[in-house]
């Protein structure tokens, strides 16, 4: 194997490349997750990996920083073709990765944490983490347990430990995706240092906004394969997603909502005690969502949407004596389970399809049991199968789902069809009432779009809609009013079509009496 | 009574020796994320081997090394179907363990009944002159000693060197050590390994130095005790060591309580540090904050290398 | 993840093949490795296969033998076998044997001269119930306060086995038994009915392991309660999601499990012992765990592991008569059933093959 440290540029390149991939391929049995993709990065250059979920951005990460190796097709780098083995050998090379589920350990300091990559004594590294956190404006404490640590604070942590490595390449995998607008132009300014400095990095998203902001250029994927290579700058947003999608963008057009005055979902007072001590605390959360319109929660994750999607759906409840604090349809319900809540009308759509909304390794039609059973699939506590099946098939039918039959286990679907079988399944219960946590997250625009237009339907037909998203396009998209959650609390909520993205921004960082004052205003 | 209490206490460090061995090797192999279920079998097989070797070559030493050869032995199984197959951790260690019972069963039964000579106490200098605390501290076995150092190499190479660290984040999140570059898998073999060994080590003193006389059923128990000490004391290797002298005390007060005639039945001792571990074990499990600094939180998982 | 050119990979269906090829793949592995440890040993490998398994079936006393030694097997590992579904893991039928043994043997140690009918149910239920009762600490521990039913059950198992020691030496100790630590003879009241013909020991629990099984077979594959229970094994937060309470999943795998070791203890003390005794099983709650796992978790499976199981003790027995094998030979065997079981597993949810030699990574070029 040759090795890399000849760093010297191969005569006859006209202009030093840092990283260059030809035709690189990777498949896991007959699923091709890259084929023949090339990329080729100067030092410096800030590159986008541009693509949905699913388009081989992260299979193509993990190829560059070792963590998998290619089927085909020879990695370059610094002019000389390389074998990278391992994360181990991508760090020797001067290669680092910010994952977007960070990879830290709760239990240790974010010393020790810094020090599985970063060699040397830790007291000296204590020194040279402040050293790097006051050189690179990134406030970070060495002798902080993790787990105590904020999303923010601990991707800061991530970003030290790279860049103590002084790497000549920094792969960021979705940075943006827990930082509120305010932290993600801190970090841009950030990035901009370091690109400043020469070194490159690679800047794998799905916000088109943030691309055109910070990159210099971009590389698209589609389904594995490179679609597109341009100048983010002199593309529009509109362009870019063309070429990320194969097709123009469907948008889902509808009316303002018409809602009838009645309360349908109250919240009044919520406050929990979490047992473990750093998780967020609900703090005396107030919200009504009435008949036939959307509520969209929006707010940097981590602030206590999860908490509150977990006392709404009854995963977590109350004590008897509390159970006014959730009401649906005029009934106190916050003592009561999941399976009771949605016989009063709830029904649930959860963050995390796989695992929660459905369960993995089983087939649909035993996933269309689990929440719909009330639906005629029990009598007398054994299974009616025809039922069951029956309503399985339906599902997959109304929805559009692409799979092998209601005979497919879960976990073989992409994410967009089991969100489109989860919602399909949920709506078979015709709520009154329904919860919705990141609807469309990492999913594919079609599908995202159909998700969203059978939203905007149920709202038509009544039903109240409380949606948490992190995607502020989204809720700017369907929600009729938006309130913001920021550690714990809950802003008062505003007309959607009466707000700014800026206003929500400074919302979504605790600023809620001034937006408060506008609110009043604008609900005059 | 004076005497008795003197007897009680000092072999109290006898009897905990081989409960803290085998007890401190699964700690290592539970902070590595992995649940060994397989202690007792391996005790067991353990101490057949060390008694046959040291019956037919005279010497503890040689016996010990078989002992804890034979420990590796069994561990090396269990690390092959939780490591290499991926079985479940539960299924994995009860199987090598029964493995285990029966093998010495099968080995044992041609010198049972048979004794061996003891191991000589060693009286530190000085030391042992001391009243009373002499008697109970400073007269024993070089194990006891040695196992007494095994608990402060244990909490040194575990909080204080880097391999240390990287064992217990294996232990709690071993995707993640795997994706900065550590091997959790080859690490656990090895964690799996040292308890194999220490447990062998438990095995052999039981059957060579403790009551160097064969019978079936020479383990009865003390490897589930063993692991039972690793909960109790929340899988730092000092509490461990005090909870095992502890149920080394208890057990021998039930002997001596009997032989003064002070009616509490001996089997009312005996329970007493199961009782202890479950109250432990209800103590630390409902507070979770304490569970997640103590308690690997990988532990009985399986884990596969992403490919 | 490849090695010398093959590569594993994880089946995303699980092939029904492999799912009835690993059980005799494990017997047939550890039939050739016992065969080869005890050609070692010196015994002929001949008359020890023929004592294991062929020389059980040959006589209608040593059928009745299988019959009532596979019973208790099969009685707890469907028991155990609901809660393995549901990811609780039940390590100590045995001490809820011990415990179901010991409170159903209050009745006959009691009234021991009586001739009523209702001796016999009440046997069954009150240990049934007590099994359950046993089990029901874990249950209440791991529901309230998380605490590992794994560890709990473990050291009630220590604990029953004290606690019967501690009776046996005292309270129920039988007074014109010469000191030794067993009860009263049962009356024939608080003895199961026997049948097969003369001397065959074969009784009512080979009947109630039946039913038990029937019922489990039912309840596994058609009622929701157990659809409930499965799904909080293989995706807790999806059961917590639809509403199925995992607490309930806790209490109802531990009792269940409780009850069927409970009711396995009265087989054996209503059954071929007769009596209240130190030891009343030679490892079943244990065994039992080897027969679930081997059985697939499938009521029909554990059936059929619960009789190969059974052939293996009886066999031992023989063969410790007609060959010299030594009696822990059967543990010996039950581990490596286990153990090659575990092995072959493997198989069932990966598969293994061979990288195309064209797209392997070539080297740098």
């Amino acid at each position: 194997m040759l090795m890399a440290s000849g760093s010297t540029p191969v005569p006859g390149v006209p202009s030093a490349s840092l990283l260059r991939l030809e035709n690189i391929s990777k498949n896991y049995g007959s699923l091709v997750a890259n084929d023949k993709v090339n990329i080729d990065i100067r030092p410096g250059e800030i590159h986008a990996v541009l693509g949905e979920n699913g388009a081989g951005k992260s299979t193509l990460m993990k190829m560059i920083f070792g963590v998998t190796q290619p089927n085909a097709g020879t990695i370059y780098w610094k002019g000389q073709p390389t074998e990278i083995t391992s994360p181990a050998r991508a760090r020797a090379l001067g290669i680092g990765m910010v994952f977007q589920h960070f990879s830290l350990f709760e239990t240790i300091t974010v010393a020790e944490n810094i020090s599985f990559t970063v060699p040397g004594d830790i007291r000296e590294l204590s020194q040279r983490i402040r050293a790097a956190s006051e050189a690179f404006g990134l406030a970070v404490e060495p002798d902080a347990l993790v787990y105590k640590l904020s999303v923010g604070e601990r991707q800061r942590v991530e970003l030290v430990r790279c860049l103590l490595q002084e790497p000549s390449l920094l792969i960021l995998d979705e940075p943006t995706s827990v930082l509120t607008p305010q932290a993600v132009e801190k970090l841009f300014v950030t990035l901009r240092m370091l690109s400043d400095r020469g070194i490159a990095i690679l800047y794998i998203s799905h916000k088109l906004e943030e691309i055109r902001a910070l990159c210099h250029s971009a590389t698209i994927l589609r389904h594995g394969q490179v679609t597109g290579q341009v100048d983010p700058r002199e593309e529009t947003s509109h362009s870019l997603a063309k070429m990320m999608v194969g097709r123009d963008i469907p948008r889902s057009a509808h009316a303002e909502a018409r809602p009838d005055g009645k309360v349908a979902l109250r919240v009044s007072g919520l406050s929990t005690r979490e047992r473990d001590p750093h998780a967020v605390n609900l703090q005396a959360v107030n919200l009504e969502v009435r008949h036939g319109e959307i509520l969209g929660i929006a707010g940097v994750s981590g602030n206590g949407q999860q908490a509150l999607s977990r006392y709404l759906s009854g995963e977590e409840t109350l004590p008897v004596a509390r159970r006014g604090e959730i009401e649906i349809l005029g009934d106190a319900v916050g003592h009561l389970g999941p399976a009771e809540r949605r016989r009063q009308g709830l029904s649930f759509i959860p963050e995390e399809r796989l695992g929660r909304g459905a369960a993995p390794g089983l087939s649909l039609t035993d996933n269309m049991l689990l929440t719909a059973h009330r639906l005629g699939m029990v009598s007398r506590g054994f299974i009616r199968k025809r039922v069951r099946d029956d309503h399985a098939e339906r599902c997959i039918r109304e929805m559009d789902v692409r799979c092998g039959g209601s005979g497919a286990n879960a976990s073989s679907l992409s994410g967009g069809n089991l969100q489109k079988f989860i919602v399909g399944r949920e709506m078979m219960l015709r709520p009154k009432v329904m919860v919705v946590a990141q609807p469309t997250w990492g999913i594919d625009i079609g599908a995202a779009a159909m998700v969203r237009q059978k939203l905007i339907a149920l709202r038509d037909e009544g039903v109240s809609i409380l949606l948490i998203s992190e995607e502020l396009e989204e809720l700017f998209e369907i929600s009729d009013r938006m309130a913001v959650m920021f550690e714990g609390r809950m802003s008062q909520p505003v007309r959607t079509r009466a707000t700014t993205p800026e206003r929500i921004g400074q919302m979504m960082v605790g600023l809620f009496e001034a937006s408060d004052e506008m609110a009043a205003e604008a609900a005059q | 009574m004076m005497d008795a209490l003197i007897f009680v206490l000092a072999g109290a460090f006898a009897t905990a020796t081989p409960l803290l061995l085998a007890a401190l090797g699964e700690l290592v192999v539970e902070k590595s994320g992995v649940l060994n279920l397989s202690v007792e079998g391996m005790m067991a097989l353990s101490a057949a081997i060390a008694f046959m070797v040291t019956l037919q070559t005279g010497s503890h030493l040689v016996g010990f090394v078989a002992g804890g050869l034979s420990g590796a032995l069994l561990a090396t199984v269990f690390a092959v179907l939780v490591l290499g197959f991926m079985a479940n951790q539960v299924a994995a260690g009860l199987a090598v363990g029964i493995l285990g019972l029966g093998l010495s069963g099968l080995l044992g039964r041609s010198f049972e009944g048979m004794t061996l000579p003891g191991l000589g106490k060693i009286a530190l200098p000085g030391l042992s002159d001391i009243p009373v605390l002499g008697r109970i501290l400073f007269t024993q076995d070089v194990v006891v000693y040695a196992a007494i150092a095994a608990t402060a190499l244990v909490a040194w190479f575990l909080y204080r060197t880097k391999a240390g660290l990287t064992l217990r984040v294996i232990g709690e999140n071993p995707n993640t050590a795997h994706a900065l570059g550590m091997r959790p898998v080859g690490v656990r073999f090895l964690a799996i390994l040292f308890g194999g060994v220490m447990a062998g080590f438990a095995g052999a003193y039981a059957s060579t130095v403790l009551t160097p006389l064969w019978s079936q059923d020479m383990i009865a128990g003390r490897g589930w005790i063993a692991v039972a000490l690793v909960v109790f004391g929340t899988w730092r290797p000092g509490r461990v060591a005090v909870g095992a002298y502890l149920f080394g005390a208890v057990s021998l007060l039930g002997l001596a309580l009997q032989a003064m005639g002070i009616g509490i039945p001996a089997q009312i001792m005996t329970c007493l540090p199961y009782v202890l571990t479950i109250v432990v074990l209800v103590a630390i499990s409902a507070d979770k904050v304490r569970v997640r600094l103590n308690a690997p939180a990988a532990l009985g998982e399986s884990y596969r290398p992403a490919s | 993840m490849s090695f010398l050119g093959f590569t594993v990979l994880s089946r995303t269906e699980t092939s029904p093949l492999a799912l009835l090829a690993v059980p005799l793949v494990t017997v047939v592995l550890s039939i050739i490795t016992m065969v080869v440890m005890f050609s070692a040993l010196g015994a002929d490998p001949g008359v020890v296969l023929y004592s294991f398994f062929i020389e059980p079936l040959s006589s209608s006393y040593n059928l009745g033998e299988v019959l009532i030694k596979a019973s208790p097997l099969i009685l707890i590992a469907q028991g155990l076998a609901i809660g393995f579904r549901a990811r609780v893991w039940n390590i100590g039928a045995e001490g809820q044997l011990i415990i179901g043994a010991i409170c159903a043997s209050l009745l006959p140690i009691f009234w021991s001269d009586s001739e009523s009918a209702w001796m016999l149910p009440g046997m069954i239920v009150v240990g049934a119930l007590a099994g359950m009762a046993w089990a029901g600490i874990a249950a209440y521990l791991k529901a309230s306060f998380n605490a590992s039913e794994i560890i709990v059950t473990l050291m009630l198992t220590e604990i029953a086995k004290q606690v019967l020691y501690y009776l046996l030496t005292g309270p129920l100790r039988d007074p014109s038994g010469y000191n030794f630590p067993q009860s009263v003879m049962f009356p024939d009241a608080g003895l199961y009915p026997t049948f097969g013909g003369d001397g065959v020991r074969a009784n009512l629990s080979v009947i109630i392991t039946l039913v038990v099984t029937i019922g489990c077979w039912i309840f596994v594959t058609r009622s929701f309660a157990a659809f409930r229970l499965m799904v909080g094994g293989v995706a807790s937060d999806a059961a917590r999601y639809a509403g199925f309470s995992q607490r309930r999943a806790i209490w109802m795998s531990l009792l269940i499990g409780g009850a069927a070791a409970g009711l396995a203890g009265v087989g054996e003390i209503a059954g071929p012992i007769g009596k209240l005794q130190p030891i009343l099983s030679p490892g079943y709650g244990y065994a039992a765990i080897i027969v679930a796992f081997l059985g697939g978790l499938h009521p029909v499976g554990i059936f059929f592991a619960g009789l190969f199981m059974a052939l293996v003790y009886v066999g031992g027995d023989i063969a410790l008569v007609s060959a010299g094998i030594p009696a822990s030979a059967p543990v010996v065997f039950q581990g490596l059933l286990l153990v090659f079981y575990l092995a072959s597993y493997f198989f069932v949810r990966h598969e293994v093959r061979r990288v195309p030699q064209d797209t392997r990574l070539r080297g740098a070029a």
